[in-house]
């Protein structure tokens, strides 16, 4: 459960937004907080597999651009329809200006 | 992608559960990916940004208006003048709801989402229009916009029915529907057609909504014979007919007339320049390339989209009057040759359509 993963740098998103990664055949989204935290979840919005890095983040919500599902990106929680299904969500630190999520 | 091809042995089934629904997964025009234009993401992310302000602003000069042309219309009900009043009135309730139930149901109206939720559900009432099953229903919309046997908001299918479409602009068959939909929720059944797009969670939802709603039009009708007068329903439930043309008029020229089975929103929504009493009713849906192209775009940050993007799109259509002049001549081919659709041309600076991901036929369209 070490397998920590260089994502970007601190200074690549800006505050209130989401950036896209993907690593080894999968899709990430990186988020960056109003209060300067760092977030990942899945790339994908669980209702149609749109890339949330297109959506709008405002607070702790990530809005998915094509249906406008909500999810709150630090728990990963389906803030109603159409979305059903949450959000996988992964640990995050940031280690000399790097954000790194841990990929079980 | 393979082309669906159409005959009078095998001719279109718009229904979500027949032939065409199954050909569209099976062709990859289910859950497509659809073409966008490039917007550098800064700008777009300011194109998203939400605000309560002009969505208060505009939902106080709707609900004001609306209770003032009410209570004038109930003040000289009896007399003709109270004619301009339920005018007004019936606009406001049977057409300005439609955009109402539209944004707020997409969630950008407002930034505060109970606001939106209230107000959409406000709406969904009044445009007789259950919250859950058109939450959904317009979810696919956005996926499949206009793919046969996937989207159930088609307005105009081929060959258009005219009378339906002319039964419409009264609200009439709508309306119909509408009550016989909720009565069936009521009673708690959901259709075939609505399970494929209501998740199973969410039924339970709308058949609560269908029984409330009966409960108020059941009070009103009471209301009504209790006092011997139509100014219950005049107020509550009629305005859903007599205001309903304007929503009709606005919402029949977003597609129609335009291509089906392409996953390029250039091809089968159109753009309309309106004048600014239409654009309020209708929440600047005029602009509704965009919006289907950027649906997290608020209605007020629309023309600015438009602005941005209108280099990469089909010419907007000038004026509502220009787009039925090109809307019902089509509409008539289309009663001799289904496959007719109006091309829309894109400007020299704009990317090209894709054609192989395209089923809508330029050929077939041509031919007579």
């Amino acid at each position: 459960m070490s397998d920590w993963v260089e994502a970007c740098a601190a200074g690549d998103i800006d505050e209130e937004d989401v950036m896209r990664f993907d690593h080894a055949g999968r899709t990430f989204a990186i988020y960056r907080s109003p209060d300067d935290e760092y977030f990942a979840t899945d790339g994908l919005c669980t209702h149609e597999k749109v890339h949330l890095a297109d959506g709008l983040v405002m607070d702790d919500i990530i809005e998915c651009p094509k249906h406008n599902g909500r999810f709150n990106y630090k728990t990963g929680d389906a803030r109603g329809a159409p979305v059903c299904v949450n959000l996988k969500t992964y640990p995050v630190k940031v280690d000399a200006g790097k954000v790194l999520i841990q990929i079980g | 992608m393979t082309a669906i091809t159409y005959s009078a042995a095998a001719p279109r089934d718009y229904s979500l559960t027949g032939r065409d629904a199954r050909l569209a997964v099976e062709n990859g025009l289910a859950a497509a990916e659809w073409y966008h234009t490039e917007i550098p993401r800064k700008q777009m992310k300011e194109l998203m940004q939400r605000s309560d302000q002009p969505a208060i602003r505009d939902t106080v000069i709707w609900l004001g208006a609306l209770i003032l042309s009410g209570a004038g219309g109930a003040w000289f009900w009896g007399t003709w003048w109270c004619v301009p009043f339920f005018f007004v009135y019936s606009v406001l309730y049977g057409s300005s709801t439609d955009s109402r139930w539209h944004e707020c149901g997409h969630g950008t109206a407002f930034r505060t989402q109970w606001m939106n939720d209230a107000v959409y559900q406000l709406a969904c009432f009044m445009i007789m229009r259950n919250p859950v099953t058109w939450r959904w229903s317009h979810t696919r919309h956005h996926t499949d916009t206009i793919i046969v046997g996937r989207d159930p908001e088609i307005a105009v299918m081929r060959p258009p029915d005219l009378a339906r479409l002319v039964l419409n602009f009264f609200g009439i068959l709508d309306a119909w529907h509408a009550m016989t939909d909720m009565l069936r929720n009521a009673a708690g059944i959901i259709s075939p057609a609505e399970k494929t797009f209501i998740p199973e969670q969410e039924q339970p939802k709308a058949i609560r909504i269908a029984r409330i709603w009966s409960a108020i039009y059941v009070a009103t009708i009471a209301l009504a014979i209790h006092s011997g007068s139509w100014l219950p329903l005049m107020l509550v439930g009629l305005p859903r007919l007599y205001g309903a043309w304007h929503h009709v008029m606005t919402g029949l020229l977003q597609h129609g007339g335009l291509a089906e089975n392409v996953t390029d929103h250039r091809l089968n929504s159109r753009t309309v320049y309106m004048n600014p009493i239409s654009r309020f009713i209708y929440w600047n849906m005029n602009y509704h390339v965009e919006h289907h192209m950027f649906p997290m775009v608020p209605y007020h940050a629309l023309p600015k989209l438009h602005e941005l993007i209108k280099h990469d799109l089909p010419a907007p259509t000038p004026s509502i009057l220009a787009g039925y002049r090109e809307m019902i001549p089509a509409f008539l081919r289309q009663l001799r040759n289904e496959d007719y659709f109006i091309r829309r041309e894109l400007p020299a600076t704009a990317k090209p359509y894709r054609e192989e991901l395209h089923n809508d036929n330029p050929m077939a369209a041509a031919a007579e």
